[in-house]
């Protein structure tokens, strides 16, 4: 089969549908003539009609900028080499779990930042925590990072401020699989970016 | 040995270097040997041409390849890059590196292509992109140093015929055939689309370039490239008299090669790839390599045509001398304008915007043809009455002003998109 065919078969399909008709007496208008603004187009000068002078003032731009290495030596960024300097507090690269003052996952296994999560990455299960200062920890905390969208919601949801998002980006795996980080992964992401980024201070819960 | 560890680059050089001695010593061991017999061939048109053919396809393959490189450099210079660095010294063994990756990758071919067409598309399109070369007149007339002073010279040009320009013209525009092979066997809608808008802008501007043409052909009165050029090493450079047809000649040989204002067939935000969508590994590099030996051939028509080919103004004595020094500095000229028209191809890509299909349209319908059969009845009735050679240039700023005075008078049109939008306003009011 030729393209041609192909393509006389679509043009068939969509006349076979019918145009939508408006009604009798034009449609209904539920808008108000002030809500309505209208943009005139710019109309084309006699220069930009003729083409050529627009042409050559981008070309002495572009020349411009071809010939400023100064420029060039400034802000390329070789990057295995160099590194771009970040803003750490507020990177929102692969994510963390933190530990509290003993070591232990801080999470509480409450479900926020599953159900924040828009890309719905996070899977958590929890169970009855054998510390008395919580009802639950999780048993286990998977977020698959190729699903992530990075958004940081999870963050902002978590009530005790144990899932963080680091300034770490080099993230690499050879399966999908391994992109699937599970609790230990993200301790371990915690142990070793906690002295780049110290753990927010967690708020204070009440809890017995 | 620690050195050598540490700077690998000597180590390159010295075998290198080894292999350029061999090299020497083995061509002067096959020249003591066989002198007699390699100038007898090197003395006859035929071989010479096959062997200059041969060179020639080698040169130019290895220019393409580079001009790929030299692409990437002035795109990121351009945009206050670097470009690619890290294969070799400044990265000058990139095409290598690139023509391999080509090489070794997997050849994909779809399961619903016309698969013979789908094959023979890319080879169509490249050697068309090839053939041309055969008329341009590289190097001029020249005699061996070992030559008789009165024997016949010969040329360094593949072939010299009559009709060099009909053919390079009758050639480029088969280069629209492949694309249109390969957007169409590939069974594609996208693909199908890339090559339908090709062969409609092929068919458009074929039409301003041939007028350009013909403008210098009436201006030299010859159809031989390598006569055109004499003509304008003893005349002036044809761009003088004729810089609006030079500037159309430019613009339209930047739409039949595809180039960035008009690269509508391979638009990748509408169409993905275009007409080599479904190509993969050496078949869509060779769709490349194309692109880009069908920039060299029409750079060096341009420059045959209004810059003077071989010709350097106020070196004339280069063009007249039969040595063969003189041949391979002429081909060292030519090579030096193709190559600043090449860099000029990439700084317009990488300036300026695509083209909407009806600016594309109109540009070559509304504007481009009418100055062009202007300027074609200026040349005709210069050669008409005889009459004084500049007055060609007056007839050219008389076209501009013409235009000028036509385009205040007519009053400020708007483009398409906008008129539709205006009927759009209208018939929204009259709904109301």
């Amino acid at each position: 089969m030729s393209a041609a065919s192909d393509i006389r078969g679509f043009d068939e399909r969509e006349q076979s549908v019918a145009a939508p008709r408006l009604p009798e007496g034009g449609a209904p208008r539920n808008w108000r003539e002030t809500d309505v603004i209208r943009v005139d187009q710019p109309e084309l000068t006699m220069s930009e009609r003729l083409y050529l002078p627009q042409i050559f003032g981008g070309m002495k731009t572009t020349l411009r900028h071809m010939f400023r290495k100064k420029l060039r030596d400034e802000t390329v960024v070789q990057y295995p080499e160099q590194k771009r300097v970040l803003r750490k507090e507020n990177y929102r690269g692969v994510h963390r779990l933190n530990r509290d003052e003993q070591g232990r996952v801080a999470c509480v296994a409450c479900f926020m930042c599953e159900t924040a999560c828009p890309a719905h990455c996070i899977h958590i299960e929890g169970a009855d925590s054998p510390w008395p200062d919580r009802e639950k920890y999780p048993i286990r905390f998977d977020i698959d990072e190729l699903r992530c969208i990075y958004c940081g919601m999870c963050e902002e949801a978590c009530p005790v401020d144990a899932i963080e998002l680091t300034p770490e980006y080099h993230l690499v795996g050879a399966s999908r699989e391994e992109m699937i980080f599970d609790k230990e992964k993200l301790l371990m992401v915690f142990d070793r970016t906690k002295d780049d980024k110290p753990r927010k201070s967690p708020p204070i819960t009440g809890y017995p | 040995m620690e050195f050598v560890r540490r700077h690998p680059i000597f180590a390159a050089l010295s075998a290198l270097f080894v292999l350029a001695i061999g090299t020497l010593v083995g061509a002067a061991v096959i020249w003591s040997a066989f002198s007699e017999q390699i100038k007898a061939i090197l003395d006859d048109q035929f071989y010479f041409s096959v062997i200059l053919s041969l060179v020639l396809f080698g040169l130019i393959m290895g220019a393409v390849a580079y001009s790929i490189l030299l692409e990437r450099k002035i795109s990121a210079w351009v945009q206050d890059r670097y470009g690619p660095n890290r294969v070799g010294p400044y990265g000058v063994l990139q095409p290598i590196a690139d023509g391999l990756k080509f090489l070794l990758k997997e050849d994909v071919i779809p399961a619903n292509v016309d698969k013979s067409l789908f094959l023979v598309a890319p080879w169509m399109i490249f050697i068309v992109g090839l053939v041309g070369f055969a008329v341009i007149p590289w190097g001029g007339a020249f005699r061996w140093p070992w030559m008789d002073a009165d024997a016949p010279p010969l040329v360094a040009q593949v072939a010299s015929v009559d009709i060099g320009l009909l053919y390079i013209l009758a050639v480029s525009s088969m280069g629209v055939y492949g694309v249109v092979l390969g957007g169409w066997s590939s069974n594609n809608k996208y693909s199908f689309y890339g090559a339908m808008r090709a062969a409609a802008q092929m068919l458009s501007y074929e039409i301003p370039l041939g007028m350009a043409v013909l403008v210098a052909i009436l201006s030299t009165g010859m159809l031989r490239l390598e006569q055109m050029t004499e003509y304008q090493a003893q005349h002036g450079w044809l761009v003088m008299y004729h810089p609006i047809a030079a500037l159309i000649l430019f613009i339209t040989a930047l739409a039949e090669a595809n180039r960035m204002p008009f690269d509508l067939a391979e638009s990748e935000q509408e169409l993905i790839g275009g007409y080599h969508t479904e190509y993969s590994a050496m078949k869509l590099a060779m769709f490349f390599l194309a692109e880009y030996a069908h920039m060299i051939t029409s750079s060096a028509l341009i420059v045959c045509l209004y810059f003077g080919g071989t010709h350097v103004p106020g070196w004339h004595w280069l063009n007249t001398s039969e040595s063969a020094a003189a041949m391979l500095a002429r081909m060292g000229v030519m090579g030096a304008k193709v190559f600043l028209f090449i860099c000029l191809y990439m700084l317009v890509r990488w300036t300026l915007p695509r083209f909407r299909y009806d600016q594309l349209m109109r540009l070559a319908w509304k504007s481009l043809v009418p100055l062009t059969m202007a300027l074609v009845v200026i040349q005709v009735l210069i050669v008409y009455f005889d009459a004084w050679r500049w007055w060609a240039l007056i007839g050219n700023a008389a076209l501009l002003l013409v235009g000028a005075v036509f385009s205040v008078a007519s009053g400020r049109r708007i483009t398409g998109r906008q008129h539709s939008l205006r009927r759009a306003q209208g018939e929204l009011m009259a709904y109301r």
